[in-house]
């Protein structure tokens, strides 16, 4: 079994002038913040009346706009102030661990620690006073640590995870992490799963990569889950190629998470919706215009009342039960799906009459469902023709049986070949020195992918 | 210099891994040509890489295939062999050719490379540093995340086989994205010429620690690292030396 770490680099000394290339923030952008090390997970529009609540705080996000993706923020006080770690206190923390040597070396253990609340003297008005003095987080953690009656009972370890459970109480930390289709599903996945159908980021990635969406490519779509594959696909297209996104019926499905991406209009440009009746009839259908009607009558109202929702979208926003930008647009979005075609900055385009023909003409280069309600097969029968020859596709679903029975039916039929039902499999690790070992919670259901090579029809 | 007219046209016409140039796409009016990769299927577990040429023929279990014969028909199709067998030939993609390509080293198989890339949040225009290169399997899916813009730079230390990848890379049709260069990374760190430009860096080294550091100066700002290695062991001093540059 292989292993592997990834991380972001925070460098913090600037690294040149390169040009921003979409790696600063700018004000109307989204961010998520990640707080206290993944604790909490919040999507954020950046403005500078944008608040952010920790605790019982309610601090600006103003300090954030201008700064790069990846900058780490510390609230002190009730401002967020950048947060520079220094090497040094972390290395030496790791020195002493390592000199300790084995864990049998260690004497210290928690045979006398008795849990009677009364190990720490310093009380809750104590440290308001030390803040109202101006104390800053840090000092009132060494404060704790220097009042607490067990502390130096304490195995070194023990040590360690008390300092940093204070420090994301009295200074918690915020990073800044740039919106993309790994942290996006991440956030989603960790906190309104249902929304984007329970597809998990390992799962996600595999159906990018089963069904080869690459640059310069037209990629076929069928997105129930809010527009996180739309993104996800369009976000590797590049503004290359296109993604269409195709429904039944008449009503697009809605594609809420494009808008935090904050696609460049190239990218934005690149993303079409397109019903599947369009795409499978040979004529120009009367319906599509009155469509186009629709979205123009609507689209001057919905700006007028855009700002000022905004705003209270983003102050309303933070706290963890309540509903949060993502979801109260989402709320409205069921009604009138029609309208956030507008609003989103151009993604979500009614296909051209000419691009659906040059469809029709060449062939989508791959395909990808994500409907968790759907039935499978029915969809699969009639989109798979509109795939070239030789055309991968990846169709995800929560459950199994739906993609069984569309793999043996399309091994009947005698559509494709490759066919591969796969579970995808992950598990997180804390990696601590002498610490480490799988997260206490897994998830084990990430759904499951049907994968395949549509093959040239014998009809020729 | 004058290159003679219908070398060019052949050059063009060459299908390999990715569309680069849009008129050589995956499509219903695209049709097999001489020097093409085909991806042989037999079956779902037994598959073969071959380039079309009018001379060539491919024996089997099922008899024999004569390459010419496949000229001219679409991607996809089924084709017959002498003794009324037949096989399948499929477009090459990045995943097929990890499922074909020659071993010289343990490879990276889907599962991981298509988690490493959303990892590395890896899209068209980036510029990747990559080591060890081994086969060239992830390699292969990099040029098509970065493709058509971006590249990829990948170092192995042993030089015969950062050799064959380069020819695999001709091969498949992706060297005007990739460059592969014999360096020992671990001993010498990345070429200074890349400080700060790297949008992400991959290591598959035996020790990744000590490249570490080197690869935190290539990043740019909210650059992304992903280090793979077999044993925890590995990954644990990998993590500690993280600490020091990276969230």
């Amino acid at each position: 079994m292989s292993c592997s770490a990834a991380a972001e680099c925070c460098c913090s000394e600037p690294n040149g002038n390169k040009s921003n290339n979409g790696r600063v923030t700018w004000e109307g952008c989204s961010v998520l913040l990640d707080i206290n090390d993944g604790d909490r997970l919040v999507f954020a529009r950046l403005s500078p009346a944008a608040k952010l609540k920790i605790g019982n705080k309610n601090c600006s996000l103003q300090p954030l706009i201008g700064t790069p993706f990846g900058s780490l923020f510390q609230l002190d006080g009730t401002s967020l102030s950048p947060f520079i770690p220094s090497p040094q206190a972390d290395a030496t923390n790791n020195e002493e661990i390592k000199d300790d040597g084995q864990p049998n070396v260690e004497s210290r253990d928690n045979r006398e620690l008795v849990d009677n609340n009364t190990a720490q003297t310093l009380t809750g008005e104590d440290i308001e006073a030390m803040r109202r003095q101006g104390a800053g987080g840090n000092e009132i953690i060494e404060a704790l640590i220097a009042n607490s009656a067990t502390y130096e009972k304490k195995t070194a370890f023990s040590q360690e995870k008390y300092r940093r459970k204070k420090q994301k109480k009295y200074a918690p930390k915020v990073l800044m992490r740039r919106p993309v289709a790994r942290s996006i599903c991440e956030a989603y996945f960790k906190k309104y799963p249902s929304k984007i159908g329970f597809l998990r980021v390992d799962t996600l990635s595999l159906l990018l990569s089963m069904a080869n969406v690459s640059a310069i490519s037209d990629i076929l779509v069928v997105d129930m889950i809010s527009g996180l594959l739309t993104g996800a696909v369009a976000e590797r297209l590049g503004g290359t190629g296109f993604v269409c996104n195709s429904y039944l019926g008449q009503s697009p499905y809605s594609m809420d998470i494009v808008r935090i991406f904050n696609f460049s209009d190239e990218i934005c440009k690149r993303i079409l919706r397109c019903p599947i009746s369009d795409l499978l009839s040979s004529k120009e259908s009367p319906e599509q215009i009155l469509q186009v009607a629709d979205v123009n009558d609507v689209c001057n109202v919905e700006t007028q009342s855009n700002d000022p929702m905004g705003v209270t979208a983003n102050t309303d926003e933070i706290s963890h039960s309540s509903g949060n930008d993502i979801s109260d647009l989402g709320a409205e979005n069921e009604n009138i799906p029609v309208i956030r075609a507008c609003k989103a900055t151009k993604a979500g385009e009614k296909a051209p009459q000419e691009t659906i023909d040059s469809w029709k003409e060449n062939g989508f280069s791959s395909l990808l469902i994500a409907a968790p309600e759907m039935d499978i097969w029915p969809l699969v029968r009639d989109v798979l023709p509109l795939l070239s020859n030789s055309a991968p596709f990846a169709i995800y679903h929560q459950y199994l049986q739906p993609l069984a029975t569309c793999m043996h039916n399309l091994q009947l039929a005698k559509m494709a070949i490759g066919l591969q039902l796969s579970e995808p499999w992950l598990r997180e690790y804390q990696v601590l020195t002498s610490r480490t070992h799988p997260s206490m919670q897994m998830s084990a259901f990430g759904g499951y992918i049907l994968t395949g090579t549509r093959i040239c029809s014998s009809s020729n | 210099i004058i290159v003679p007219c219908d070398f060019v046209e052949r050059f063009l016409r060459t299908f390999k891994m990715l569309a680069v140039d849009p008129a050589k796409k995956l499509s219903f009016n695209r049709l097999i040509s001489n020097g093409d990769l085909v991806i042989v299927y037999e079956r779902h577990d037994n598959m073969k890489a071959v380039t079309v040429s009018e001379s060539t023929v491919l024996q089997n279990r099922f008899g024999v295939f004569k390459d010419s014969e496949w000229i001219g028909k679409p991607f996809g199709s089924k084709v017959f062999s002498n003794k009324g067998g037949f096989v399948y030939l499929l477009a090459p993609t990045p995943e097929l050719w990890t499922l074909v390509l020659s071993h010289r080293t343990q490879i990276l198989y889907i599962a991981d490379i298509s988690f490493v890339i959303m990892y590395l949040e890896v899209v068209p225009g980036c510029l990747v540093l990559e080591t060890g290169t081994g086969s060239g399997s992830l390699t292969t899916s990099l040029a098509r995340a970065v493709a058509p813009t971006g590249h990829v730079h990948t170092f192995d230390f042993h030089e015969q086989r950062a050799g064959s990848a380069r020819d695999d890379f001709e091969r498949t049709g992706l060297s005007s994205l990739i460059s592969v260069r014999a360096r020992d990374i671990q001993g010498e760190g990345f070429p200074s010429e890349f400080a700060g430009l790297a949008d992400a860096v991959f290591l598959d080294l035996p020790q990744p620690w000590l490249a570490i550091p080197s690869a935190a100066k290539m990043l740019k700002q909210d650059g992304t690292l992903c280090s793979f290695s077999p044993c925890v062991e590995q990954v644990q001093r990998s993590c500690e030396t993280l600490q020091n540059s990276f969230t």
